[in-house]
């Protein structure tokens, strides 16, 4: 569980005060589906940033299973995102000249898991979001979609009490994007995985159980969607080519 | 055991190998920067290999000139007019040292003049000396041809000469010298002896270079009154055998303290005359060589300054090119001491590969000096432990920064950086 009171996150930018974050609290159960959603501006990336104990906050507390982590130092920082995070990026920032399975064992490098053991983990990972076939290809030979699957094995290798992702379908076209979606679905059905992702976009944001609006770094909101919808990558494929077929005309 | 999981958590071997592929990924890059380490241990190991080489081939021919030597000179003054000594030795000073200071095994006078010298084909300008029969008791020459310079013919004044080979072969054109004629400052003398080639040199004058007579002969009949001062004779040096290396110091106090005597000095005031044993001029080339060593060293040691500036300047540009890769590794829980491993870890693979590459191309430059016979290079254990460990320090030194900038990074930051 994560609950964060009060947060606030002030930049300096050339002598203005900017507040990206302006006092949000929310709290997110184990095994909840969550999407964040804003404008640009709005400070779900700092939000995200701060969750993912990639940032630290300017005031406020957050917890992460009971442990108050905006009193940590760096290495307690680090220990936190080798065993309680897995985060997924909308750049999807695999290391070039490495290969998925490598990519993929890098959190095991650094949480202290055996060689042996490392190697199983990042496979299994990789085969639960389908890429079982591809261990040994370069990011440059895969596609957007499958870099980002790559990703998301890395997020979960860890096996991690939250899943974090900040826009991760922000640079796939939407039949690759609901692909991402299914994934996320899967993995809080069949595993009970707490995800919380951010999006700008409503459709995307409707696929979880909640929805917390943010706005000007407060909330503004929040939305409990009745019935979330499943990520269906053949419909929305048939949808775009609808789409296109209509412009065609 | 805690010391065995400091290390298992560094991660050693996963670290070079992250180092070696961030290495290969930029291969011209890196081969430039190992350069430059290359030739600066290279630099230092030749240098330092040649000049050792050179003091101990110094420190050899010097202490090949004799063992327990003690010389007595005019100390020379080197003004407007040319060479001179502020007093002169005399003869007598010779005879009171010989009769006044124990442990003397032999000692030598000799006085030592430019002549003219000619055979019936050649003339030259040569250093004549008159010396003693006793002289090759202090001095390491070896006749190779004929005999030396006896008590008779000192006694006789005899008009013979021995030669050092070169001087014996020039003068007469390559021709058998012994028992030619020749004439030094006109008077006819007779060659008796000639010395092996030595090869050494004593600062001014080779070994192979040298005209002897009896001392007796060089007064009498060639050097004449030019050979004296205020009515006495005078020596331009004594040399002294002491019977063992123990005495060496005191013959040479007891000697000052003649001298002083002799010519009416206190001890306040400083004595116009070199009194000094091999050893000390021995320690002194040494100590000349080695400070010569250490500056060729020292001039090396700043190549291999610039080699480990190099590699700093290729380690920021690697720290701030991967700048995402190392927000990467920090978002999913590489700690500050991890990422400082791996670049340093990456800084000295460079390093230790440029220590050893360049041990290797220094060690064949000095050896192609000592074969091309230029000098004869000594490659030491120790200069090649100090090149290496230099290298590896530099390494240390020029990776801490960079490698810290990059440990610092927050992640965020890192991630966000275009």
């Amino acid at each position: 569980m994560i609950e964060v009171k009060d947060l606030t996150k002030i930049y300096t930018l050339g002598g203005d005060e900017v507040r990206a974050l302006d006092g949000v609290s929310l709290k997110i159960n184990d095994g909840e589906m969550v999407s964040i959603m804003g404008p640009s501006g709005s400070g779900k990336s700092t939000l995200m940033a701060i969750l993912g104990c990639l940032d630290i906050p300017t005031s406020g507390q957050y917890f992460i299973d009971g442990q108050e982590v905006e009193k940590m130092n760096e290495d307690e920082l680090a220990f936190i995102r080798a065993h309680k995070i897995g985060f997924v990026f909308q750049q999807f920032n695999l290391l070039p000249r490495t290969d998925a399975l490598e990519n993929v064992m890098l959190p095991l490098v650094y949480d202290g898991t055996n060689p042996k053991e490392r190697m199983e983990r990042a496979k299994a990972a990789l085969e639960l979001v389908g890429l079982g076939e591809r261990l040994h290809h370069h990011p440059n030979q895969l596609s957007g979609g499958q870099q980002q699957r790559v990703a998301i094995a890395r997020a979960l290798v860890n096996e991690p009490s939250i899943l974090l992702a900040d826009e991760p379908t922000g640079n796939l076209d939407s039949k690759t994007g609901a692909e991402i979606i299914a994934i996320f679905q899967k993995l809080h059905r069949e595993r009970h995985q707490t995800v919380v992702y951010v999006t700008h976009d409503p459709f995307t944001a409707r696929h979880t159980e909640r929805i917390i609006h943010l706005a000007d770094g407060q909330v503004k909101s929040e939305e409990i969607v009745a019935e979330p919808l499943i990520a269906n990558p053949f419909r929305q494929k048939d949808e775009a080519d609808a789409k296109k077929m209509e412009v065609s005309k | 055991m805690k010391l065995f999981t400091f290390f298992k958590n560094l991660n050693i071997v996963g670290n070079v190998k992250i180092a070696l592929r961030a290495l290969r990924a930029n291969m011209l890059r890196s081969s430039l920067t190992v350069l430059g380490i290359v030739i600066g241990v290279a630099a230092v190991v030749a240098l330092l290999s040649i000049g050792k080489g050179a003091t101990s081939s110094i420190t050899d021919s010097v202490s090949s000139m004799g063992s327990n030597l003690v010389s007595i000179s005019a100390q020379m003054r080197f003004g407007p007019g040319g060479v001179s000594s502020d007093a002169s030795l005399y003869y007598s000073d010779y005879q009171n040292i010989v009769s006044t200071v124990s442990g003397i095994r032999e000692a030598v006078p000799s006085y030592s003049a430019r002549k003219t010298i000619s055979s019936t084909t050649r003339s030259s300008n040569a250093s004549v000396t008159g010396v003693t029969a006793n002289y090759l008791d202090v001095r390491s020459y070896t006749i190779a041809e004929g005999r030396f310079i006896a008590a008779s013919d000192y006694t006789s004044d005899n008009q013979v000469v021995v030669l050092g080979s070169q001087i014996a072969s020039d003068i007469f054109d390559g021709l058998a010298p012994l028992g030619r004629k020749l004439t030094i400052g006109g008077k006819d003398f007779t060659v008796i002896g000639v010395f092996a080639a030595s090869g050494s040199s004593t600062g001014m004058s080779s070994g192979d270079e040298v005209v002897l007579i009896p001392l007796s002969t060089a007064y009498d009949k060639v050097f004449g009154t030019s050979a004296m001062s205020n009515g006495k004779r005078t020596v331009s040096s004594i040399y002294i055998s002491a019977s063992s290396a123990d005495v060496v110091d005191s013959v040479i106090s007891d000697s000052e303290l003649v001298l002083r005597s002799d010519h009416g000095l206190t001890l306040d005031e400083t004595l116009p005359f070199s009194v000094s044993s091999q050893a000390q001029a021995l320690e002194t080339l040494s100590t000349v060589s080695s400070t010569l060593t250490a500056f060729l060293g020292a001039i090396a040691a700043i190549s291999l300054l610039v080699g480990g500036i190099g590699i700093m300047n290729i380690e920021l540009v690697s720290v701030t090119e991967r700048t995402r890769e190392i927000g990467l590794r920090k978002a999913v829980g590489a700690t500050q001491r991890i990422i400082l491993t791996q670049f340093m870890i990456e800084t000295m693979t460079l390093a230790v590969m440029g220590g050893v590459l360049g041990i290797l191309l220094g060690s064949a430059i000095a050896e192609a000096f000592t074969l091309l016979g230029l000098i004869t290079a000594k490659i030491t254990i120790d200069t090649l432990v100090l090149a290496f460990f230099s290298a590896a320090i530099i390494g240390i030194f020029f990776g801490i920064y960079p490698a810290y900038l990059a440990s610092k990074l927050r992640p965020i930051v890192a991630l966000r950086y275009e």
